[in-house]
């Protein structure tokens, strides 16, 4: 079937700011429907309230509302564009919460509005318990055993015929699942069935059978309106049932199934799909696996994209999203090409003929008192993704896209001791791969780590083998290396960093690159082709490996790497896509061709619809070494890329690729708080006394002459991390030993804390001319709560014009100094109408998608362009800097708190908040403005 | 470098040499020794055990494009035939350690003990877009004789399969009764039949009769079949003259007629169809296939070099029931002048989806409902 002719305007629902559980691939997702749906000439609205993301730009769709994702703000959307159709399925829970909301009220039908891209009467089975029991039990699905008890006889009884213990406890009716758990030993069993019992309002619970330690499958599927259904691809989590699934490392495809078990797995999966409605979108199924009879039982079905079809289209090259959206419009799978090979049909089930290993990103550091085991309520704040030819390539790549000092699966460093290792393995941790490495490497047996991490042994002997390879590596002499040992340890996944530690010299990096170049072996690249190689590709997607032959061409024009900026953390999340994005389409638009480097499988930037190529590597030196030399362009853009990328310029400088805008030097001198405080004393701009130290006495001493309470804060770290209030000297000791616990010989500054002091940041570009100010904010929070955790206002709200000019000249004459070129964010604060400056990054910030949206002002594509060449005259001149703001735009912080309900509700100078939400007022008297007003000194703390 | 000091897996050097001059080194695999044959990949990332022990690979180097192989061991219930049926397998990362409840051996112990030589650690990207760009070739794996030039001579000297019969080299010596159903009667053609096919059948409780290659027809209509079913089969059925005769009988008859492969073909080719030489053939688990008459999608399993030419396909003589959505290649066909259809693909599935099972009672339906012929759409994924 073509596509409807009788719909022609679609209502987009995102699904609002970043929280632990639903982060960036609902961007990615949301974009790519928008852009598709408007391909084939659908007017797209949109809404969402988070204003970091692509999809809320004016290049993603016809009209944009910044709005709250709430049943008002639809309605009033609706009032005003009274669209044919709502598609909810590409913004998470929230999306599809929503609109079954409405569609309970009656709404959509009322306002003849249909909702397509699911079967909304459908979706609540999938979301109550017994309903989808009930249904699967109709459709002949498999699931957990159990049955209802009534007393603690009945629970014996039940347990008993389950095979024993563990079992799970459900009371049946509580809240949020209360007084449920797994008994694992028969001296608590009588307590919590107790306690199961009288906690039901109807004294009734659910004893089920307890699959922690099975293995855990998903398969992505979608479906048309013709009721054909493709897989889009098997995914295996290494760590078993009991772990969240975007908690777990997981792997593409499959590993351990036959064909036999997959093929059954693959019906169930449909059979599930068509039972739960009849709509054309995109589904995701969950199986447990016992490995023990192989008996195959459903966990959830979603009927949605979701965290992982973002994976799967990554994993695949099949654009889920995209294809998702136009199956939602009317077409059918057999209508549509495969867009990778541009020849063949959607139609299909992607081959491929690598392994991609997803890596969750957690942030722990940032909550004090945080339970770090891996349970079944999610906690990581990002992923990785990396591909290789094996599963030890990608595993050790994925290890290198972390970023968090690792060089590969260990081997990087001194051994953990014995003892340390067991307790790790004993629970689920998120580093449980190394810890089985480390298990390995201290003569464990696969028997003995599978018993206790109930990991596959699949997994266990490839790991094994890495560390005999590793074994081998060490008793290496670097100088006497032969090619073909070279190229086997490439192919395991081993970094130069990683090999220059194991051989028997004492050598770096950079001499086995050489060494190993001086050998041949040179990484080569492969490309992602939804097709195992069977067709020709058209689709510039590529990953690095170790094979015989290069498959990424590269061509005559002038080309521009964009580095990307990894794993979403906190304090380095969309905001940064946001900018890669816009930097990306701005120098295309230029003429350049783009080269994206990134590893984070949530993004827009690694949508292969954006650059011109991308390389799907880690944003590890060594990685990106390889694609500069390969594709030698005429730069690197770090700017956009936060830290991550920041962190390489010097490096990147260093193989002579220049660094487009700000030079390497000019960035370290405002990174380097000694030589910017010269900056700031010569330029005879005020910023408050500081002192730096490397050990307790030194600090003191600093902190004594500086007078409290001080800021103590760590060196290159990122949003904030380990920075407190102290206000005495056993505050100061103890703090400092925390730090130093977490980062060894790291140089501690120690600023006066400006008490009440009203805190402001500006977001400013300078083409080496002049310095046009994008946006200042007024902090509504005080100085002393982390920027990324306050709620800023666009403009400021209670400044004199007197301080006001003193904001801006000195943003000025820094960027000046600095020689800025491209973007510059200054944070400052203002105190008895003094202006003191704490900070400048001559990079881009986490408030450039802010500013751009509350100015509609494109700040991140003019930066690019400025980064190039062009001059802030030019679009001053048309009349394209020019804010289109009314009233005051107010950016607000969202966290995720709900997920650490252990850790206290508190402020600090280290940033918490996971992601941020922008509302538009006319007056300071609206809700948004004065609640966190008047909420503004309560959490603040240290 | 001496692999073999790193780990015991990189003990034997081996090379796969092509007839093209390319020459490629790795390590042994499974038996140590030296196979030739045409060299041909598959798609599938599951179901070596499948694909190695299914009798149309005959005389075929299968080269798995999927990295890792053997993960999962071999099991005696994922054998199509009573022993592998490739000359030798390539891949790029063996697993000689394997993890399933289900298997019993490793492959290397499963290719050690029934013979099968093979090589790993290649880089079997590069080798299958070099066929995809060449098309398929002979080739010659070695483990017993490293000389490039020697190895080369030997993969040319290799005969080709364009023109070879290979059929009988793998049907059944005498008739056997596979199952003994009190359902329909149905005589099986065995040019190289996957155990499934007869699976499936007996799944239907068939009464399943399973005849050598070259039986004559009468003898086969002595043993008074419902239906006759062509299996699938190695080889170029240009080459099978007697059997297109035999094929050519039945469709005089009044006898629902069933070919699957290598069965279509010859179905074709009795027809008045042409077969023709494929460039790179199609070999996965993952190609779509169109039902023109419901216009659903199946994914299906596909093993094929050979292929009904679609600008021979007569409207008086047969039907386009189903066609390859990749290359719009011909994948069924429904005969007008008899009760026979026949598709290309592999509806037995294993290893692949089971998309197309259908197909099997869509023969039985005709047998008992004569004229039929009818779709029982999709009757393996079935939410009802």
């Amino acid at each position: 079937m073509p596509k409807r002719t009788d719909i022609k305007k679609i209502l987009l629902i995102g699904s609002g700011p970043i929280i632990i559980g639903q982060a960036c691939e609902f961007d990615y997702s949301g974009s790519q429907a928008s852009r598709s749906l408007r391909a084939e000439g659908y007017e797209v609205v949109l809404v969402n309230s988070n204003p970091a993301t692509i999809m809320t730009d004016p290049v993603t769709a016809d009209k944009i509302y910044l709005r709250d994702l709430t049943p008002e703000s639809i309605k009033q959307i609706v009032a005003e564009e009274m669209p044919d159709a709502v598609l909810p399925t590409m913004g998470g829970q929230t999306a599809l919460n929503l609109a079954d909301q409405l569609h309970q009220e009656g709404y959509w039908a009322e306002k003849g509005i249909q909702v397509i891209g699911v079967d909304i009467d459908a979706i609540h089975i999938t979301e109550n318990r017994q309903q989808f029991r009930d249904l699967m039990e109709s459709i002949g699905i498999d699931q957990a055993r159990s049955s209802v008890a009534k007393s603690l006889l009945e629970a014996k009884e039940i347990t008993q015929e389950l095979g024993g213990l563990p079992v799970v406890i459900r009371p049946s009716f509580t809240l949020g699942g209360s007084g449920g758990g797994i008994v694992w030993e028969p001296d608590q069993f009588d307590r919590k069935v107790m306690r199961g019992l009288e906690l039901s309002p109807v004294h009734e619970i659910l004893v089920e059978e307890c699959v922690f330690g099975w293995k855990e499958f998903e398969l992505e599927l979608l479906r048309d309106s013709n009721d054909n259904v493709i897989i889009i691809c098997s995914i295996e989590n290494v760590d078993p049932m009991g772990v969240h699934t975007g908690d777990s490392v997981t792997v593409v495809p499959a590993q351990t199934l036959t064909d036999k078990q997959f093929q059954v797995m693959r019906d169930a999966a449909i059979k599930m799909m068509r039972s739960i409605g009849t709509f054309a979108g995109g589904c995701n199924v969950q199986f447990a696996v016992d490995p023990a009879t192989g008996r195959m039982i459903a966990i959830e079905i979603n009927p949605r994209v979701s965290r992982s079809s973002a994976l799967a289209s990554k994993a695949t090259g099949y654009p889920i999203a995209k294809v998702a959206a136009r199956l939602a419009v009317g077409y059918t799978l057999d209508e549509l090409p495969n867009d990778v090979t541009g020849t063949t049909s959607a139609c299909f089930e992607p081959a491929i003929d690598y392994v991609v290993t997803k890596i969750p990103r957690f942030n722990f550091e940032k909550f004090e008192g945080v339970d770090e085991e891996l349970t079944t309520q999610m906690k990581a704040v990002g992923e990785v993704m990396a591909i290789g030819r094996s599963f030890p390539e990608s595993l050790q790549k994925a290890w290198q896209s972390l970023e968090n000092g690792y060089a590969g699966l260990g081997a990087d460093r001194d051994e953990s001791p014995r003892g340390e290792v067991r307790d790790r393995l004993k629970k689920p941790y998120w580093d449980r791969t190394l810890q089985i490495r480390n298990a390995f490497k201290l003569g464990a047996s696969v028997e003995e780590v599978a018993d206790i991490s109930k990991t596959d042994p699949w997994f266990l002997h490839q790991i094994q083998e890495l560390v005999q390879v590793e074994a081998e590596i060490r008793m290496q002499s670097l100088e006497r290396m032969e090619s073909d040992f070279m190229r086997l340890i490439k192919r395991y996944g081993f970094s130069d960093k990683q090999i220059a530690y194991l051989v028997m010299e004492d050598v770096t990096e950079d001499r086995v690159r050489t060494k190993r170049l001086e050998l041949g072996v040179k990484p080569s690249f492969q490309l992602v082709d939804t097709c195992a190689g069977e067709f020709p590709a058209q689709t510039p997607y590529f990953y690095s490996s170790y094979e015989t032959s290069c498959e990424s061409e590269v061509s005559e024009k002038e080309k521009v790497v964009i580095l990307g900026s990894g794993p979403n953390r906190i304090g380095q999340g969309i905001e940064f896509d946001y900018s890669c994005v816009h930097g990306v389409l701005a120098a295309k638009e230029m003429g350049y061709e783009t080269i994206m480097i990134n590893c984070n499988p949530e993004t827009v930037s690694t949508d292969f619809d954006v650059a011109d190529k991308l390389y799907f590597e880690p944003v590890f030196w060594e990685k990106v070494q390889d694609v500069i030399e390969h594709e030698q362009p005429i730069g690197v853009i770090v700017q956009l890329g936060g830290q991550t990328a920041l962190k390489l310029s010097r490096q990147i400088e260093a193989i002579g690729i220049p660094i487009i805008g700000t030079s390497a030097e000019n960035m370290d001198l405002a990174e380097d708080r000694g030589r910017f405080s010269e900056i700031l004393k010569e330029l005879e701009i005020p910023f408050p006394p500081y002192g730096m130290a490397t050990s307790v006495p030194q600090a003191v001493e600093a902190a004594e002459r500086i007078g409290y309470p001080v800021l103590v804060r760590p060196s290159y770290v990122l949003g904030g991390q380990g920075m407190r209030i102290a206000i005495n000297k056993e505050e100061v000791e103890s703090c400092l030993i925390e730090i130093w616990k977490q980062m060894p010989d790291n140089s501690v500054l120690l600023d006066l804390f400006l008490e009440d002091g009203i805190e402001l940041e500006v977001d400013a570009v300078r083409d080496g001319d002049e310095v046009w100010i994008a946006g200042i904010m007024q902090h509504i929070e005080p100085a002393g709560v982390h920027s990324g955790d306050s709620t800023a206002v666009l403009p400021p709200y209670s400044l004199s014009e007197v301080v006001l000019n003193s904001v801006r000249r000195y943003v000025i004459e820094i960027a000046d100094r600095l020689d800025v070129i491209g973007l510059v964010n200054v944070q400052l604060v203002t105190k008895d109408e003094i202006v003191y400056v704490i900070e400048a990054n001559p990079r881009a910030s986490r408030t450039v998608p802010f500013v751009a949206k509350a100015t509609g002002v494109p700040v991140a594509n003019i930066a690019t362009r400025v980064t190039l060449g062009q001059k802030i005259a030019e679009f001053r001149e048309r009349g394209e800097l020019e804010s289109t703001l009314i009233g005051y735009a107010i950016k607000e912080p969202v966290f995720s708190w709900d997920k650490f309900p252990e850790v206290p509700k508190e402020l600090g100078p280290e940033m918490k908040s996971t992601g941020e939400a922008i509302a538009f007022i006319d007056e300071l008297t609206d809700e948004h403005f004065r609640r966190p007003y008047e909420l503004r000194n309560l959490y603040l703390s240290r | 470098m001496k692999l073999g000091q790193v780990l015991d897996n990189y003990r034997d050097t081996c090379k796969i040499a092509l007839a093209d001059g390319t020459v490629v080194t790795g390590v042994a695999i499974g038996k140590r020794g030296e196979i030739g044959g045409e060299l041909c990949f598959n798609t599938s990332m599951t179901g070596y055990q499948e694909i190695m022990t299914d009798p149309s690979y005959h005389g075929q180097i299968m080269m798995m494009t999927y990295p890792h192989i053997g993960n999962y061991g071999t099991a005696d219930a994922d054998m199509e035939a009573l022993e592998p049926k490739i000359a030798g397998l390539v891949v790029r990362a063996f697993s000689y350690q394997y993890s399933n409840q289900m298997a019993n051996a490793s492959l290397d112990s499963f290719m050690r003990s029934h013979g099968v030589v093979g090589i790993s650690n290649v880089d079997t990207r590069t080798l299958v877009r070099h066929i995809r760009a060449q098309g398929v070739m002979n080739a010659v794996i070695s483990s017993t004789d490293l000389n490039d030039e020697s190895l080369v001579e030997k993969a040319r000297g290799w005969p080709s399969m364009e023109g070879l019969e290979l059929a009988s080299a793998v049907t059944t010596e005498s008739a056997y009764n596979f199952s003994e159903g009190d359902g329909p009667r149905i005589a099986v053609f065995d040019f190289g039949v996957k155990l499934n096919i007869l699976r499936s059948f007996a799944a239907k409780d068939c009464l399943v009769r399973v005849f050598p290659a070259s039986t004559a027809l009468s003898e086969i209509l002595d043993w008074n079949p419902d239906g006759i079913f062509f299996s699938n089969g190695p080889g170029d059925p240009r080459s099978m003259p007697d059997s297109i005769e035999t094929v050519r009988e039945a469709m005089t008859l009044d006898i629902p007629l069933f070919g699957i492969c290598l069965g279509h073909q010859l179905m074709s080719l009795a027809a008045g169809l042409e077969v023709y030489k494929m460039f790179v053939g199609h070999r996965g688990a993952n190609h779509p296939v169109k039902n023109l008459k419901t216009s659903r999608v199946e994914v299906s399993t596909q093993n094929h070099g050979f292929a009904v030419d679609i600008d021979s396909v007569q409207p008086d003589v047969a039907e386009m029931t189903h066609v390859n959505l990749n290359d719009g290649s011909v994948e069924g066909l429904a005969f007008k002048t008899c009760r026979a259809f026949s598709v290309q693909y592999h509806p037995e599935a294993s290893p692949g989806p089971h998309d197309s099972h259908y197909l099997f009672q869509q023969f039985l339906s005709e047998i008992t409902s004569p004229g039929a012929l009818v779709e029982s759409w999709p009757s393996a994924v079935s939410a009802k």
